[in-house]
């Protein structure tokens, strides 16, 4: 199977902090790839140097063939970012018809992309008075209206209820199964499960890259929830042999060092209560 | 340059500005209160209330330009729109000059009401052309977009965008002859005020106040400003990063 994402020895510093501390990982074409970790981990980071707007220390990012960021693939990805960056003061089609210019798509794909996140209803409406759900819809909306070859979404199911949760997986699914390589970040375990792939990362390093299954039998459990806590509390002793990244082996005392978690200005990530970072305290 | 984004990104500006009635009405009102004002302030109409509104057609769209750009720009990095934007096809000049594009358009309606108001209301006469006039405001306002977007690069918050006006603005307004004739400076004001693009512009409302045909002096005045505008924008854009830390 081809790999539409090639992350090779990755280095990114945000003034002292090193965020992401030689990362390598792959991702397969026309799959879903989901990427999870503790708050302030470098998912977010790791989004940002896959769609070519990180400033990167060292390392090489590919995507599609082509070194992250390159121009002719700017109509061929498609970014969620966290914050719902959309124009508030747009209505809903607005947006998504700027953005199909954008990716060289049409009114009519605006209207399709409009209707396949739900906003039907309210397409004429400005966004600036949307619930929080449905803003973050409409910007979802914007990324899959050129029908991207690379969906990048980060943290794209926040503030959805449970029934839009199920429909917009769906159309990842469908999406997937058509094609399209989707790079998904989460910190629901049972958003998780849906992935082809899984990458954990933590520290800046990876502690896993396997399928949700694999993970939960490497962990001698069902639960991909405890499956995360033992990875975490394996490599924070280091006796995991199968951990990718050697920095994390290090001693736990070494490893708080480098990383910092209160310092790290990884500031986008929000996703305060989510299990792994119960688990770091239960770590350490 | 992409016409189909650029485009697309003018239409886009516009929309945002129509879905904001009050500050459509704020734009197209305030200028004529505030002429009503200096009207009033000079006793009526004469040669010196004229003089005086003659160099606030340009200062109006100029200051009101400065501030609408540089909050809109800072509002494109801080939504996360800019980093999308830097992740399609568009170009740091498309969506440069799109914002120089649309808030043209404003400015031309603005500073046509503003002019319409101080010829028939407040007896404003000059020897030159109406039209001529509102080329050179629309000139200055894309002045103050140009500076807009350049300095919006500099800011951070909102709170640093709003005091770059002291810092960029209120020295060109000082130094462009409205409270001193620039020959009656001292040397080196004058200087000062010669490497600053507003001194032109008013130097170029000055010229259609007093001449009936444009001089040679009025384009001269016209080519500087534009040069301005466009090396402002090139700046911008040479600003815009598409990686960021």
């Amino acid at each position: 199977m081809d790999d539409a994402i090639i992350v090779t020895d990755l280095v990114v510093e945000r003034g002292m902090t090193t965020v992401l501390d030689h990362l390598s990982c792959r991702m397969p074409a026309g799959r879903i790839t989901g990427l999870l970790g503790p708050s302030g981990a470098g998912k977010t980071t790791l989004i940002r140097a896959v769609v070519g707007v990180q400033f990167v220390r060292s390392g090489t990012v590919t995507v599609l063939g082509r070194p992250a960021g390159s121009r002719d693939l700017r109509a061929r990805v498609g970014y969620v970012t966290q914050a719902p960056s959309v124009y508030s003061d747009l209505t809903v089609l607005e947006n998504a018809r700027y953005f199909a210019t954008l990716a060289g798509a049409d009114a009519a794909a605006a209207r399709r992309a409009v209707d396949e996140v739900g906003l039907k209803s309210s397409r004429d409406q400005l966004v600036g008075t949307l619930s929080g759900g449905q803003w973050s819809r409409a910007s979802l909306a914007c990324a899959i209206v050129g029908d991207p070859d690379l969906l990048v979404l980060d943290e794209p199911t926040v503030g959805q209820d449970p029934v839009l949760r199920e429909e917009l997986w769906a159309s990842f699914r469908q999406r997937a199964d058509n094609g399209t390589t989707v790079l998904v970040s989460s910190h629901v375990m049972d958003e998780a499960n849906r992935c082809d792939r899984l990458l954990l990362i933590r520290g800046g390093g990876l502690l896993a890259d396997d399928t949700p299954g694999e993970v939960k039998r490497r962990a001698g459990t069902t639960d991909l929830d405890q499956a995360f806590l033992e990875l975490i509390r394996r490599s924070a002793s280091g006796a995991d042999e199968r951990d990718v990244n050697p920095a994390i082996d290090d001693s736990g005392g070494a490893h708080r060092l480098r990383h910092p978690r209160t310092h790290n200005p990884d500031t986008h990530q929000q996703d305060s209560g989510d299990s792994p970072v119960r688990t770091r305290r239960a770590a350490s | 340059m992409n016409t189909a984004i650029l485009g697309a990104s003018v239409a886009r500006i516009l929309s945002q500005l129509r879905h904001d009635p009050r500050t459509i009405a704020m734009m197209i009102v305030v200028p004529g209160v505030l002429m009503g004002l200096i009207y009033a302030m000079f006793g009526g109409a004469g040669p010196t209330t004229s003089s005086v509104l003659l160099i606030m057609l340009g200062l109006f769209p100029f200051v009101i330009m400065f501030l609408i750009t540089s909050i809109a720009m800072l509002r494109e990095r801080q939504s996360g729109t800019l980093e999308r934007l830097m992740t399609t096809r568009i170009g740091k000049g498309d969506l440069l000059f799109a914002y120089g594009i649309a808030f043209g358009v404003a400015a031309a309606v603005q500073a046509s009401v503003a002019a319409a108001c101080a010829y028939l209301l407040f007896g404003l006469d000059t020897a030159g052309s109406a039209a001529l006039l509102v080329l050179i405001a629309v000139m200055t306002a894309l002045l103050g977009v140009g500076l807009g977007l350049l300095c919006s690069a500099f800011a951070r918050t909102e709170f640093q965008a709003v005091q770059l006006l002291p810092v960029v603005v209120i020295p060109q307004i000082l130094l462009c002859g409205l409270f001193v004739p620039r020959d009656e400076m001292a040397g080196w004001l004058q200087a000062v005020s010669d490497v600053l693009p507003l001194s032109y512009a008013v130097d170029a409302l000055q010229q259609v106040g007093a001449n009936a045909d444009p001089t040679v002096t009025l384009w001269r005045d016209l080519i500087v400003v534009g040069g301005c505008v466009i090396a402002g924008l090139a700046l911008a854009a040479a600003t815009l990063r598409r990686r960021t830390a």
